[in-house]
């Protein structure tokens, strides 16, 4: 009894195998390359994870009606990571283990992708994150897997001092948020001030889901600071504008790129007025000579955009955007294999994207120069093209 | 002089803030003393009000119909959360009572996210935003109004529940529930009575707060957790308690962000929570227990 159970054990576990071997024999040429994507798109940061999941979604759509990339369509699986660390690594996980998956496209946040690329390094997937803390990709010897399309902050923090060195503006004050963006922009604007001869007069910090930083900005009150320089995403920048404006503060006020959405305008109101900030490209991308090569590139995303989401476009939106752009090129020329996907990511030259033209190398790993910020002012509810 | 030049700046921002955590406290008083439950979806009121208003101001450019709209539709929801949620429980016990109202408070804000988005919106100040100089510091009319308007309430609130009949009757209700039913008051009308003002208490702190800190969905978790913390300091159930409560952790918030770092401002509210636990649970003005 006990040797014919047995036997037709293996006899159907055998049959079973010969199924599994019929299914990868026949569906080969149409099988689709299966791209993760790990967004915030539900949380405090779901205004990155949104439209960067459009944005994605976007442009698999366009390319799966076109016949997909060889001949083999686009598949995507995307999960919410809520702006949660644990979360993000649970996802991170589960695509790591999927061996189907070729390269995973974000997280938005910085916390959640330096705790992601902990687990996709190890799985040696490519990951192209969409956020900007530094950190993510360097060093670029030890980040191998990892990839970025989001401007660094150091190169915001370039672009800033650079404007006040023009202006002739020495002495500043920092107000920093205390997430993870806020910390590294502040590592940032104190380890970049003596390049620029710029003097970190005061240095602040808020909460993220503060909701009055007057007695921030009163401190700041009795220091020789000649400006402003506040670091944070979400309504929190707006409420630092209103507030400096309820105390009488005049200095000139100048925010992150972390606030460049016609959004930010909007909640700022009369206050915004006058804030200067660096932003990409796609924010005044209609103020951009037409010598510029990334104005077709914006101008396109932006119609495609508005017209499928009837939502205006955002530059983090442009984040995911790229990144999937990039990555079609890379399955283009490298199939189904991790190895040499990466390895075309790494050499990927004068990749034209939202963010900024990308030269990736295997000493950077987000390719982009402060270049791809431009300076804009806030005025009569629109961005204005300045530096 | 040094000193004294931001402290005053603290002190307005505190006393605002402080006067939005008293409003909030009040109307977690008034359930406590109605029911001897915590209602945990008194911040979420504070958010719906301030939605709403901004909604009905958008609808309607008229801030004393935005206000006085959003106070009656809230106050509907207070009523009706009452009526659906609390009342049909077999065995009311506070701790399964406290549950559901944890439950609701997620039930509120998740249909407000569903109703508003995730994003946040601008009421404008009720009359202009041109600081007022006031020696070293500024003041916003909107300060001015967040302050009178919550004494107004205050001494309204007082007066009530003095004054007249109904008041008294809550009022009886909150000494002995028994001993009131015997000499016929409705207990549970007034239960229903007490979300209802706490519910209108916390739309009017919301609606005050909103040109201030914008609306949001999830902007009343945090209001309504230190509406609770000023409500304890105070001395759970206590009028005076709930204003004092409010006041004081505005203040030590807004000097602790000031004269220590920014970064205690949260810490400070909860480690006030936690000293006045240890050394006077009773709250500051006594309460009753």
């Amino acid at each position: 009894m006990k040797t014919k159970a047995i036997l037709v054990g293996v006899i159907l576990a055998l049959a079973g195998l010969g199924l599994i071997c019929l299914g990868c024999g026949g569906a080969k040429k149409t099988e689709p390359y299966v791209v993760g994507g790990i967004f915030s798109i539900s949380g405090p940061a779901s205004y990155l994870g949104e439209p960067e999941r459009n944005s994605m979604e976007m442009v698999a759509e366009a390319v799966n009606a076109q016949g997909g990339i060889n001949g083999r369509p686009l598949k995507l699986v995307i999960y919410d990571d809520e702006g949660d660390v644990t979360k993000a690594r649970l996802h991170a996980t589960k695509l790591a283990q999927d061996k189907d998956c070729l390269a995973v496209i974000g997280p938005s946040l910085t916390h959640t992708s330096m705790a992601t690329l902990e687990i996709t390094q190890k799985a040696k997937l490519p990951l192209i994150s969409c956020a900007a803390g530094i950190g993510i990709t360097v060093p670029a010897k030890e980040r191998v897997w990892v990839f970025k399309t989001a401007q660094t902050d150091q190169m915001a923090v370039d672009r800033i001092y650079q404007y006040l060195q023009k202006a002739n503006l020495q002495q500043v004050a920092i107000l920093t948020v205390s997430t993870g963006f806020g910390v590294s922009g502040k590592e940032q604007l104190l380890a970049l001030a003596s390049k620029y001869g710029i003097q970190v007069v005061a240095q602040e910090v808020f909460g993220e889901k503060d909701t009055d930083m007057t007695p921030q900005l009163t401190k700041l009150r009795g220091t020789p600071a000649q400006a402003v320089i506040c670091w944070g995403t979400g309504p929190a920048p707006a409420l630092v504008a209103k507030n400096m404006k309820q105390l009488g503060l005049t200095l000139p006020l100048i925010q992150s790129h972390g606030v460049a959405s016609k959004k930010f305008i909007e909640l700022a109101g009369d206050a915004g007025d006058g804030i200067i900030l660096p932003a990409g490209k796609l924010a005044v991308w209609q103020q951009l000579p037409d010598t510029d090569p990334q104005k077709a590139v914006c101008k396109e995303y932006a119609e495609k955009y508005q017209a499928k989401f009837k939502a205006p476009e955002s530059s983090f939106g442009g984040y995911a955007y790229d990144a999937i752009r990039m990555l079609n090129q890379a399955l283009a020329k490298a199939g189904s294999d991790r190895e040499k996907i990466r390895g075309e990511l790494e050499g990927l030259k004068n990749f034209v994207g939202i963010s900024g033209i990308f030269n990736m190398s295997p000493e950077d790993h987000n390719g982009l120069s402060p270049a791809a910020f431009v300076m804009v002012k806030i005025q009569k509810g629109g961005f204005q093209l300045i530096d | 002089m040094e000193i004294f030049a931001p402290l005053l700046q603290y002190l307005i921002s505190g006393l605002t803030n402080g006067a939005i955590y008293a409003l909030i406290a009040l109307g977690f008083g008034i359930i406590y003393n109605a029911t001897t439950i915590i209602n945990f979806a008194q911040g979420e009121m504070v958010m719906l009000g301030a939605l709403c208003a901004i909604s009905i101001y958008h609808l309607a450019p008229s801030l004393p119909l935005a206000f006085a709209g959003a106070v009656v539709l809230v106050t509907c929801v207070g009523l009706i959360f009452e009526r659906l949620a609390l009342s049909p429980v077999k065995d009311p016990t506070p701790i399964a009572l406290i549950i559901i109202t944890v439950g609701g408070a997620v039930l509120i804000k998740g249909v407000a996210m569903l109703l508003w988005g995730k994003e946040a919106y601008n009421l404008p100040p009720f009359s202009g935003d041109a600081p007022i100089h006031l020696g070293p510091a500024t003041i916003l009319p909107q300060n001015l109004w967040v302050l009178g308007i919550t004494a107004i309430a205050v001494a309204a609130l007082e007066a009530f529940f003095r004054l007249t009949l109904v008041g008294k009757a809550m009022r009886a209700c909150a000494y002995n529930t028994r001993a009131a039913r015997l000499v016929g008051i409705a207990a549970g009308r007034m239960v229903q009575l007490s979300f209802g003002i706490s519910a209108a208490l916390g739309a009017g702190a919301g609606i005050l707060i909103a040109p201030l800190t914008l609306g949001v969905y999830d902007m009343g978790t945090m209001l309504g957790l230190k509406g609770f913390s000023a409500a304890i300091i105070g001395g759970l159930g206590s009028m005076a308690g709930g204003v004092l409560g409010g006041l004081v952790l505005g203040v030590a918030e807004a000097l602790a962000t000031g004269f220590i770092s920014s970064g205690y401002r949260d810490a400070v509210a909860f480690l006030l929570l936690l000293l006045v636990l240890f050394l006077r649970p009773q709250g500051l003005t006594g309460g009753r227990k």
